[in-house]
């Protein structure tokens, strides 16, 4: 296991990379703390999968550096890093069996035979495939075989992280759950450094000690799951988690005040914003009010999801939405909104911004 | 449900059967006829039951041509596989040159039999043709019409350079078809390369090589008109495979009756042998599927 460090690390697919567009990695400097569980999260092409394929070195990257417990290991073959990857496809050795499957990683680095038969039984008692054994991989069922994907990384009891990639997306969704439980025990266990790439919030937000967040290549937020909720650092991180995502509403800032539209909303601090500013203000933080107090709005439809409902709003023809409660009673005359204290981010040209004179 | 009965509609299945009829039964039908009788010409014909069959099973020449024939099919299939697999491997992945390699590749495969005969029967000779005259001139013994070696090397390396490239597409379609984390994987786990063919690259080109060794097999099994226009058969009967003994037999001495016998086993090896290729096969896509 060890610190992975990314060092002024970017890259671009191009040879001869000239705008900052060009870039599929943007520059990005980050220590993968040892025995951490990350996520990776973004839409598809974000970068993400370029990025772990950098770390697993399946990718050299046009510039930057990758460190290994501080050893730099940029140019490394994968083979020399002592990585586990994990692919989205499960991939199985089809002629084999369950054991020689496992068995394999172990073989090719001329283990002596002991080691390799105890070493064998205990993963296959974590990913819980005693039985199987002896069966041949190729007709067992996908969270099957991506077991054995796992488990052939962790037959290599000193790998330096074990990764990710949208491992679980061809996977039954009945199975998902019960997969990734056993990934965070094993994490849990045996303390692992795991990187897991995924689009999924739910995946992410679930396995992950801290996520990451990519946006267009760029990392845009690492944070605990409260975090990103409470305070997402870009309106992208905003918009992406979360269900519905954040709401924004273009506003002038002026001092502690904000104008949407016609009205005014107090701030809970001083803000010198510039440029495009936007409030944000998730779904669970709006309430609904009748009077005229607040922003006018209109209820365009409401939708009961069982736990709660979602109330669509137009709020000067733009979709807002706001999440109320089960029980709650939303009123015919409902004409404005208001938001609760503290559920306001302030955004510039989408990152969001500290009050003056504030710790960020 | 209801359905109304009607056997008009037997008529459906009428072009079919005359379809088939035409191009398949009555053609082995008249095959099957002459087989079981005997004729002193004028098309007067004698019962002659199973005679025939009997006369060829006991017949050397026919022993003959088939023991050389599945010597032949043997040796350029334990050429063509590997070799294919071997180019198939070595071809680029993507790109312009890929595309360059699979124009280059299809081109013999486009050639029409007797047109393959004869470039290598001109290629091979020793006054004209560029290959038999520089092979004479650096001193080397070769001559296809008169020494039985250079006869069987001459057709199998023109059976070699006619058909290696269908082995090879097939196979390169095979290894296209695995996806990069597989190769990616073997790299994460240290394979070596012998290890990355053995256990990822062959068992996903199990299946379009058990369709290319069929093929070859069959083609190969029936062959005629390549050996046929450079070396006829000869010298002696050295290259007189069993299509080209079947020939001689039907065309060249007219004896309709023990042909007949011939071609009907032939046709039951052919059967029985496409039998066993069809079960492995299924076998094999059933293991897969499951």
């Amino acid at each position: 296991m060890a610190k992975i460090t990314l060092d002024n690390l970017a890259h671009s697919y191009l040879p001869n990379p000239q705008q900052e567009s060009d870039f599929a990695l943007k520059e990005l400097n980050h220590d993968w703390v040892d025995g951490e569980a990350y996520a990776l999260l973004g839409s598809s092409g974000c970068g993400k999968s370029t990025l772990l394929n950098i770390i697993s070195g399946l990718l050299i990257p046009s510039q930057g550096r990758v460190l290994f417990d501080g050893k730099d290991v940029t140019t490394a073959p994968t083979a020399d890093r002592n990585i586990a990857q994990v692919f989205q496809f499960p991939v199985v050795y089809d002629t084999m069996s369950v054991r020689e499957n496992l068995a394999f990683p172990l073989k090719n680095r001329k283990m002596d035979t002991a080691e390799i038969k105890r070493r064998v039984q205990k993963v296959a008692a974590m990913i819980d495939m005693e039985a199987q054994l002896d069966h041949k991989a190729r007709g067992l069922t996908a969270d099957a075989k991506q077991k054995i994907s796992l488990g052939r990384g962790m037959v290599r009891e000193d790998v330096n992280a074990l990764l990710f990639d949208e491992p679980l997306t061809v996977i039954d969704p009945h199975m998902k759950w019960e997969l990734r439980t056993q990934l965070k025990k094993l994490h849990h266990d045996f303390g692992h450094t795991m990187i897991y790439v995924t689009h999924d919030q739910t995946e992410a937000l679930t396995f992950a000690d801290k996520v990451v967040v990519m946006y267009d290549g760029r990392v845009v937020q690492i944070g605990t799951p409260q975090e990103l909720f409470e305070r997402p650092a870009h309106t992208f991180v905003g918009y992406f988690i979360g269900s519905p995502g954040m709401n924004l509403f273009d506003a002038q800032i002026d001092g502690n005040v904000a104008r949407v539209g016609d009205a005014t909303v107090q701030l809970d601090g001083s803000y010198a914003a510039t440029g495009k500013t936007q409030l944000g203000v998730r779904p669970e933080f709006i309430r609904l009010s009748s009077g005229s107090d607040g922003i006018p709005a209109t209820i365009r439809r409401i939708e009961d999801v069982g736990r709660h409902k979602i109330v669509r709003l137009d709020v000067g023809g733009k979709e807002i939405s706001a999440v109320a409660a089960e029980g709650e009673n939303i009123a015919a005359d409902t004409n404005r909104i208001t938001f609760a204290p503290g559920g306001i981010n302030v955004y510039a040209d989408d990152w969001r911004i500290t009050p003056q004179g504030a710790a960020a | 449900m209801n359905k109304t009965v009607n056997q008009k509609a037997w008529f459906l299945v009428l072009p079919v059967l005359i379809l088939v009829a035409f191009s398949a039964v009555i053609p082995l039908m008249t095959v099957v006829n002459y087989s079981v009788q005997d004729t002193f010409g004028n098309n007067q014909f004698f019962w002659a039951g199973l005679d025939w069959f009997d006369d060829m099973l006991h017949s050397d020449r026919m022993w003959n041509a088939l023991g050389r024939q599945l010597m032949f099919s043997a040796i350029i299939l334990a050429i063509e596989v590997p070799l294919g697999i071997f180019v198939a491997l070595n071809m680029p992945k993507k790109g312009f040159w890929s595309s360059f390699c699979l124009v280059v590749m299809s081109l013999p495969l486009l050639i029409p039999w007797n047109v393959v005969g004869t470039i290598w029967q001109i290629f091979g000779r020793v006054d004209i043709g560029l290959l038999g005259y520089t092979l004479d001139a650096l001193g080397i013994d070769y001559n296809y019409t008169q020494n039985i070696l250079d006869a069987w090397i001459t057709v199998i390396v023109m059976d070699v350079w006619h058909w290696t490239s269908l082995v090879a597409l097939l196979a390169y379609a095979g290894l296209r078809s695995i996806p990069d984390a597989y190769y990616q994987a073997a790299k994460i786990d240290q394979a070596s390369r012998w290890a990355v063919f053995r256990y990822i690259e062959l068992p996903k080109m199990a299946g379009v090589l058990m369709i290319a060794i069929l093929l070859r097999f069959m083609d190969s099994f029936m062959i005629y008109t390549e050996p046929f226009v450079v070396t006829g058969g000869g010298p002696g009967n050295a290259t007189t495979f069993l299509s080209i003994d079947l020939v001689k037999m039907a065309l060249g001495q007219f004896d309709l009756g023990p042909a007949a016998a011939f071609s009907l086993m032939y046709f039951l090896v052919i059967m029985a042998i496409s039998w066993v290729f069809y079960t492995v096969m299924t076998t094999l896509d059933k293991r897969d599927g499951k």
